[in-house]
């Protein structure tokens, strides 16, 4: 890599601007304690991403329903651990208050879960039992099958799934779980030979001697 | 602070140019090394993407609290673009019943920081399709005009490719391409199985280094990103840098150009007039002669607003022509699944930040509904996850049966769910058609009379709509597209589009390749620039982004951007030596 080389840059104080009459009228801003913008973020985006943090979307109840759910859909197994394990649920907080048009098919879908269950079972989702959650989670989990009353509960039960597979798959867990092994300086020579075999594809003479 | 106080810079610069992108960069770089005095006007801020404060290359998605989603940046949370289709404080608006979207990135480079860096060049027949097919418009030049533009600028810039003898797709000076990742050796074998040509894609990184000051490609996947190793083009990193060397340059960034001066006496610029978007103060920069490069829709802008008593309908406008003909590529997209690519065997297939292969313009379109051609963009493969992974798996697992041979319904949940996603990782594919519109003069941009942006200047309003020729090519572009999954074993993924959404044709603008808003040509009538890119009616004022184009080719527009800078400029240099100018 290149060292870096410095550059001259004019920017409109190099001007020697004098303060204006107009200046001194107008009051100082309020003082604000000065954020550190991460490397690769603009400054707007660094501002936006540190309000959204210290705001809360879900009530404690919304995040244990998001939390029960994430892991029914992508529960620990012998290669790698859960969804909430994997951070998930955080993930799902964030998203909301980042695309706020998640909020009212999230925050009613849980609403419209814990209504069914009621009915069902006489409880919340989250206090029904395992076997009473995963009757409830049978009812919604196929689209294609869902029965007229439970289309509501499929479409969220879709946006769960989307979400958590989202969260999970990107994770450091969920990435290693996947074998992805690129993202580091690497040589590119081609589909390994085993694989070509498997496929019964070869690559052309030219790419093979590239040059003749 | 008194915003109308005008600051006068003591210099007068031999020439400014506006805008730091591709046609501005490769300007600068011309102007600069040929010994002039170049001031460099840059709406956007500074930017190197080997400085720590600005790298996103080699993050993880968890390094995002948003995984990667494109909330703030359209490409993605790590992609190199500051702007987007929307930003804050500058707005532009549509004619009732049209549509355009525009991409602006304000930054030194411009839009080639996160480009594609596609890199093609236009062939013999794309100068001349008018003659060709009577609909559209001629250039003034040809490709012989252009081609040693071409061969200089993969010389310095540095492209991958490979010598095809491939009919109006000519060949560059390339350094080697990389071998193909495994599903484009499935495309490929398929998509020829039926007569489909597929070749080494041509993209402007280095396989291998061509000079001391830019390293060469590591294969991460991540141009788009922006390279530490500066071993992929961005003008930032590769023109306006060096180009800075030279002494020769004094840029400034953040100032938005708002006018063209002229002298009301002789008719031409003596200078530009910026908003420095930090103070908003008013600056008025001199310079002999001023180079447009703010990009098509912005440098027709900056004419508009230029009026003055002499120049009533803006400057360089006497034929009107200014704002029109804007024409963008068509686009149209499909997405497969490959079910013999499930289970697959993991390992670094990052590649370069591209496709590894395309396919160019293969058809007459004499024996076509439509008059112009498409190439057709791939992608797939073991990519790094972002947001989005594994949405929509409901639509496909149904169809697919798990290890145990057993069938499930789509969607679930639980160890077989996860599992699903493990097995589909790296089988899925997608193709694009990018193809030529016919540039109309009812396509056009204007000033919007009611509009002004967060600088007071008044904005653009578009008037876009797609013709006939274009939704028939995207129907082509959807019955290739599916010929060519089936013919590799893939399942095509959601509706097929059809007429009832003019097949899947994309928006205006959203190809982000505008062209034609200032064209040049042989008669002034007609035409605002000369076969130089010179303006008509004003000798000291050149264009040179695609604005001058007078249209688009089934290719990318931004190799033809770089070469017609290129001579644009030495043609400003040789006039200043012969006194013309
Ligand atoms: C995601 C994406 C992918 C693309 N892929 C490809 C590809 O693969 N191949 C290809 O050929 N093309 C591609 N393009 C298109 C390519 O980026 C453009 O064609 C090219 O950058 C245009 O160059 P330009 O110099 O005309 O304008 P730009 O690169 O847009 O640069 C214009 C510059 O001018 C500045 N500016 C604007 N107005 C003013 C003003 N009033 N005052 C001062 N400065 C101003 C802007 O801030 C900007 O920096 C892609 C574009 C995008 C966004
Ligand atoms: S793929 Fe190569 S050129 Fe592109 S960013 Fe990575 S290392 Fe740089």
């Amino acid at each position: 890599m290149k060292r870096r080389d410095s550059l001259k840059a004019l920017s409109l104080t190099g001007f020697g601007l004098a303060v204006g009459p107009t200046e001194a009228a107008v009051p100082a801003p309020p003082d604000v304690k000065p954020l550190k913008i991460p490397g690769g973020r603009q400054k707007f985006e660094a501002e936006r991403d540190a309000k959204l943090m210290a705001e809360k979307f879900f009530t404690p109840h919304e995040l244990q329903t998001v939390t029960v759910l994430s892991d029914i859909i992508i529960p620990a197994d012998e290669r790698s651990g859960s969804a909430s394990q994997a951070g998930v649920p955080a993930f799902i907080e964030f998203m909301m208050k980042d695309q706020p048009r998640n909020q009212t098919p999230m925050r009613g879908g849980i609403r419209w879960l814990d209504n069914t269950c009621t009915k069902r079972y006489g409880k919340p989702f989250v206090q029904c039992t395992k076997a009473q959650q995963i009757d409830m989670v049978e009812q919604i989990a196929y689209p294609a099958l869902a029965k007229p009353d439970m289309t509501q509960g499929a479409s969220f039960f879709t946006l769960m799934r989307n979400l958590t597979a989202s969260g999970f798959f990107t994770s450091q867990i969920g990435i290693k779980d996947l074998g992805y092994v690129g993202n580091t300086p690497n040589q590119w020579n081609g589909v390994p030979d085993d694989v070509l075999k498997q496929y019964g594809l070869a690559y052309e003479e030219r790419e093979l001697n590239p040059g003749k | 602070m008194d915003p109308f106080q005008i600051q006068k810079p003591p210099t007068q610069f031999d020439v400014a140019i506006v805008g730091s992108g591709a046609g501005g960069g490769m300007a600068a770089y011309t102007l600069a090394k040929a010994g002039a005095k170049v001031v460099l006007l840059e709406a956007g801020g500074y930017y190197d993407p080997a400085d720590p404060k600005y790298i996103t290359q080699l993050k993880w998605p968890w390094e995002s609290p948003r995984r990667g989603a494109g909330t703030t940046r359209a490409f993605g949370d790590f992609d190199a673009a500051w702007g987007g289709w929307d930003i804050e404080g500058e707005p532009y608006t549509t004619a009732k019943g049209t549509e355009f979207h525009w991409f602006r990135s304000r930054m030194l480079g411009g839009r080639t920081n996160h480009w594609g860096r596609i890199s093609l060049r236009f062939g013999p027949d794309d100068f001349r399709r008018r003659s060709m097919t009577g609909v559209g418009q001629d250039w003034p030049i040809g490709y012989d005009d252009l081609k040693p533009f071409y061969d200089r600028v993969d010389r310095l810039i540095g492209v991958f490719g490979s010598v095809e003898n491939f009919p109006n797709e000519p060949d560059g000076i390339f350094l080697p391409a990389p071998k193909p990742r495994l599903h484009e050796l499935m495309i490929r074998k398929g998509a020829r199985s039926i007569g489909i040509p597929v070749i080494p894609s041509r993209l402007s990184m280095l396989t291998k280094p061509i000079n001391d000051e830019r390293g060469s490609c590591f294969y991460c996947a991540q141009c788009g990103r922006g390279c530490q190793a500066y071993a992929d083009f961005s003008s930032s990193s590769v023109l306006v840098k060096p180009a800075m060397k030279t002494g020769n340059v004094t840029l400034i960034n953040g100032a938005m150009v708002r006018e063209v001066i002229t002298d009301p006496a002789t008719g031409l610029c003596t200078g530009v007039s910026y908003v420095d978007t930090q103070t908003l103060q008013e600056v008025t920069i001199k310079a002999k002669s001023v180079v447009l490069a703010a990009s098509a829709g912005e440098t027709a802008r900056l004419l508009l607003n230029s009026k003055s008593s002499r120049f009533p309908t803006g400057l360089a406008n006497s034929s009107g022509v200014v704002g029109k003909y804007i024409n963008d590529s068509t686009g149209a997209s499909r997405s497969a699944f490959v079910p013999a690519l499930m289970d697959r065997k993991r390992y670094n297939e990052d590649g370069v930040g591209g496709m590894h292969v395309f396919t160019p313009w293969w058809l007459d379109n004499k024996k076509l509904d439509f008059p112009r051609g498409y190439h057709i963009e791939y992608w797939g493969g073991m990519g790094m996850p972002a947001y989005g992974f594994g949405w929509g798996v409901e639509a496909l697992n149904g169809m697919i049966a798990a290890r145990d041979g057993s069938k499930k319904p789509g969607g679930g949940y639980g160890a077989g769910l996860k599992d699903d996603y493990r097995r589909f990782y790296g089988a899925y594919v997608g193709m694009a058609g990018r193809g030529e519109p016919v540039p109309l003069e009812s396509n056009y941009c204007e000033i919007d009379p009611n509009v002004v942006d967060k600088y007071g200047i008044p904005v653009l309003r578009f008037n876009y709509k797609w013709s006939d020729y274009e939704v028939k090519q995207a129907k082509h572009m959807q019955d290739t597209f599916e010929e060519i999954i089936h013919s590799m074993g893939g399942i095509a993924l959601g509706e097929k589009p059809g007429a009832e959404n003019s097949y899947g044709l994309e928006a205006p603008g959203k190809i982000i390749h505008e062209v034609g808003t200032s064209r040049m040509g042989n008669d002034p009538k007609t035409s605002a620039l000369n076969k130089f890119q010179q303006a008509h009616d004003v000798k000291n004022l050149f264009v040179v982004d695609a604005a001058a184009f007078p249209s688009q080719g089934d290719k990318n527009v931004t190799w033809t951007i770089l070469a017609s800078s290129m001579r644009t400029s030495e043609y400003l240099i040789d006039q200043v030596k012969k006194k013309n100018i």
